[in-house]
């Protein structure tokens, strides 16, 4: 027995001792996903154990350094846990900005106090972090951005506005964005930094999205006080930390749409005739081929990081193909279903699931980077195009 | 098994890439074609694949060959890929080692040895019609005294008009079959690549009872596992092709220029290079993965290479058609050697099956 299949098998005998019954359903609506934080109210005691027993083992962040609460494990012990818990269906124990963005960009720029700090409290659920980063001025131009933070000797005084702030409402940090020199170029006069969101001068509001749903708010600083051990990288060069932290954003909406879920077609076939409508069926037929075709490009992504070969700007490529093919995907449910997937209320469609999620996926290719930025950087860092 | 390539398969793939860059470049297949060369293939660098092993790179060690796998195999195809080099060493080296690999101790030495050391040609005659449709074969093999009687009719034989040796596919199983026979009717047919095949017509044509290769009505399983390593070894092909043709691409946005800009200047040209890229990763990274399953015996190996042959074959597609568009005039002319993987595109698009095919067979096996 190698070394992986042995920590395969103690893998699964943990979590077949460990995942609560409960944490093995599928997510059916957004509510069940755990996100953690100060102010969480779990949705069961199955939910608290789950990220309690998870995060003390630090698997949550499976292949953070132990020293700072992570699981320490390799990229091949990661991908097993990975498998073992998507063999008995078992949740993930936390949805994290903290995990997915901040901790790695902490983890390459933080200093030693800022990860001791802030990296066990993300490992564990206790603190749910939000992103201010675009501004209304500042959308795909994000270096435009205007929000300033002041020197004011020991301390910065933040003020300016950010938008499309996921769960800025719920949040108990955020990691920011400000402009810290305002005569420099552009990218050369931003930083990086941190700040509780019951700091005095914080607010948000929440924005109806065409979803009906309010996933992401106005943040709004009125004379924040951040103190200075709070920055982040070098003064003025956070546009580094930001762009090493977008790589992860966008290997997180490109690769989570990647599930090992049934293939649509064989979803579609319990309640159509498929055989009356073939160019439906060849539509979910080339969808399935596709699917196939992107979990392999998934894969490998994945293992050339591992393997310290990836090219930075290949996260670009993630990013593209993940949101067009998750829209995809959602235009296809919602053809199958037909009639059924255009109830916005109501027990039977689980209050418009369907076609929420489908509305909620348009903004895939907006987020993290428009279609047309990752387009920009592919044709300029990776294909070095002229003037791109 | 992380989906890379190893150091081993690396260097097979440069080692590959230099000696067919140097050896074969696209003058050859030009040459071949203005001269209407009777083999169609150049024997002399079909001697420098034996020198090197690669004729037996999935015979097994103990006939003489490399004894690699699909994945190796997979990564000279696209080497091949890359220069369009006319060598019968998907006819023979994969399709006719993989097949014949399912014979009897006696046809395995007779064959294996030779087919290692570059001393024989093989082709496999599976296709009747315009399209591939396996599950559609009617050539049939009737018991006649010790031996059967074949009748039928093939196309898009790849190599059959230089082959030595026919694995012809019958509604009852698979045969071997010596082109001299008599009753054999060999056509050389020039396609549009300037690659070779052949129509070849069985009429009332006798062998012996020991032409069966494997076992006699035990269904297409046997078939259809040498056909997706066929798959698989062709979307390895095509990614060579779609790269290649990329490459070429994207030097010329770089050096051509029009309203006082290189045209890789302009976005409208930069947004397709990107998503041609982008298209062209996915069809490595599920290539890969096809040819990996192959050579594991994952019992998703089929459906995987399905997707494979479908993905490359549509990343070589768009990559020679706006690879054409984007070289403007000069992409037109015959001069030019973009045409030539425009042309290779679509014949090897053709091959074991079109995106239609494989889509539908995804659906299939998945069951609706």
């Amino acid at each position: 027995m190698t070394d992986l299949d042995t920590f395969r098998a103690e893998t699964r005998a943990w979590l077949d001792a460990n995942c609560p019954p409960e944490m093995r359903q599928p997510m059916l609506t957004d509510d069940d996903p755990c996100w953690g934080g100060r102010n969480w109210r779990f949705q069961s005691e199955g939910q608290r154990l789950w990220l309690e027993r998870m995060g003390a083992k630090g698997w949550t962040a499976p292949t953070w350094p132990s020293a700072y609460g992570g699981g320490g494990l390799d990229h091949e012990q990661a991908e097993i846990l990975r498998e073992e818990m998507e063999r008995i269906g078992a949740r993930s124990p936390l949805n994290s900005f903290g995990v997915w963005m901040l901790g790695p960009a902490l983890l390459r720029y933080g200093t030693e106090e800022q990860k001791q700090a802030y990296l066990p409290p993300i490992v564990r659920g206790e603190i749910r972090w939000c992103q201010g980063y675009s501004e209304p001025g500042a959308g795909s131009d994000l270096a435009s951005l205007g929000t300033k933070a002041e020197d004011k000797g020991d301390h910065w005084l933040v003020n300016g506005q950010k938008v499309w702030t996921s769960y800025a409402d719920k949040a108990d940090w955020i990691f920011c964005l400000v402009r810290t020199d305002t005569d420099a170029p552009k990218h050369l006069g931003i930083s990086f930094v941190l700040f509780d969101m019951t700091t005095p001068g914080v607010s948000t509001r929440p924005i109806p999205l065409i979803s009906g749903k309010s996933p992401f708010c106005e943040t709004f600083f009125d004379d924040v006080v951040v103190p200075k051990s709070h920055l982040v990288g070098e003064l003025n060069r956070g546009w580094d930390v930001a762009k090493h932290l977008l790589t992860h954003e966008r290997d997180m909406i490109g690769g989570r749409v990647v599930n090992a879920s049934e293939p649509l077609g064989v979803i579609a076939a319990r309640t159509l005739d498929l055989d009356a409508d073939p160019l439906l069926r060849a539509r979910l037929a080339q969808f399935d081929l596709d699917a196939i075709a992107f979990r392999a490009l998934v894969e490998r992504a994945g293992d050339t990081t591992a393997a310290g070969t990836a090219h930075p700007a290949s996260s670009s490529v993630l990013k593209y193909y993940g949101a067009e093919f998750n829209k995809r995907k959602f235009e296809l449910i919602m053809a199958t279903g037909g009639f059924e997937a255009l109830e916005w209320e109501g027990e039977r469609s689980h209050d418009g699931r369907t076609a929420r999620d489908w509305l909620r996926t348009k903004a895939n290719s907006i987020e993290g980077g428009t279609d047309e930025v990752q387009l920009n950087i592919i044709a300029k860092r990776l294909l070095n195009l002229p003037g791109a | 098994m992380p989906l890379i390539l190893n150091d081993e398969q690396a260097q097979l793939a440069d080692m590959a890439r230099a000696f067919l860059a140097e050896r074969s470049p696209i003058a050859l297949l030009r040459k071949l074609r203005d001269e209407r060369d009777p083999d169609g293939f150049s024997r002399d660098l079909w001697a420098g694949f034996a020198e090197m092993g690669l004729t037996g790179i999935l015979v097994s060690e103990d006939h003489g060959g490399l004894g690699l796998g699909a994945v190796e195999a997979g990564v000279v195809m696209e080497a091949i890929g890359t220069t369009l080099a006319n060598v019968p060493f998907l006819s023979t080296s994969i399709l006719g080692a993989r097949a014949l690999a399912l014979g009897s101790a006696e046809q395995q030495a007779a064959w294996l040895p030779r087919i290692a050391a570059g001393e024989v040609i093989t082709a496999l005659a599976v296709d009747e019609g315009a399209k591939h449709r396996p599950a559609a074969i009617a050539l049939t093999a009737t018991r006649s005294g010790n031996g059967f009687r074949l009748d039928g009719t093939k196309a898009m034989v790849l190599d059959g008009h230089v082959a030595d040796l026919l694995i012809v596919a019958a509604t009852t199983g698979l045969f071997l079959v010596d082109p001299k026979t008599r009753g054999v009717t060999v056509e050389r047919t020039l396609m549009v690549d300037g690659k070779n095949a052949a129509r070849i017509t069985f009429d009332a044509v006798e062998i012996d009872a020991d032409a069966v290769l494997g076992e006699l009505d035990a269904g297409p399983g046997a078939l259809e596992a040498v056909l997706d390593l066929g798959r698989a070894a062709v979307a390895a092909e095509l990614t060579g092709v779609g790269a290649e043709a990329f490459g070429r691409t994207v030097a010329y946005l770089k050096e051509r220029r029009q309203f006082g800009k290189l045209i890789g200047e302009f976005q409208a040209l930069q947004h397709r290079a990107a998503i041609l890229h982008t298209e062209l990763e996915v069809a490595k990274a599920v290539t890969l993965k096809a040819l990996q399953a192959i050579d594991a015996g994952a019992p998703d190996a089929a459906l995987i290479a399905s997707a494979a042959k479908a993905k490359a074959g549509q990343a070589a597609q768009l990559a020679v058609q706006e690879g054409v568009q984007m070289h403007g005039g000069v992409g037109m002319t015959d001069a030019f050697d973009i045409g030539f993987f425009m042309k290779r595109a679509r014949v090897a698009e053709e091959l074991f099956g079109d995106g239609a095919f494989h889509a539908d067979r995804v659906a299939r096996a998945s069951g609706y």
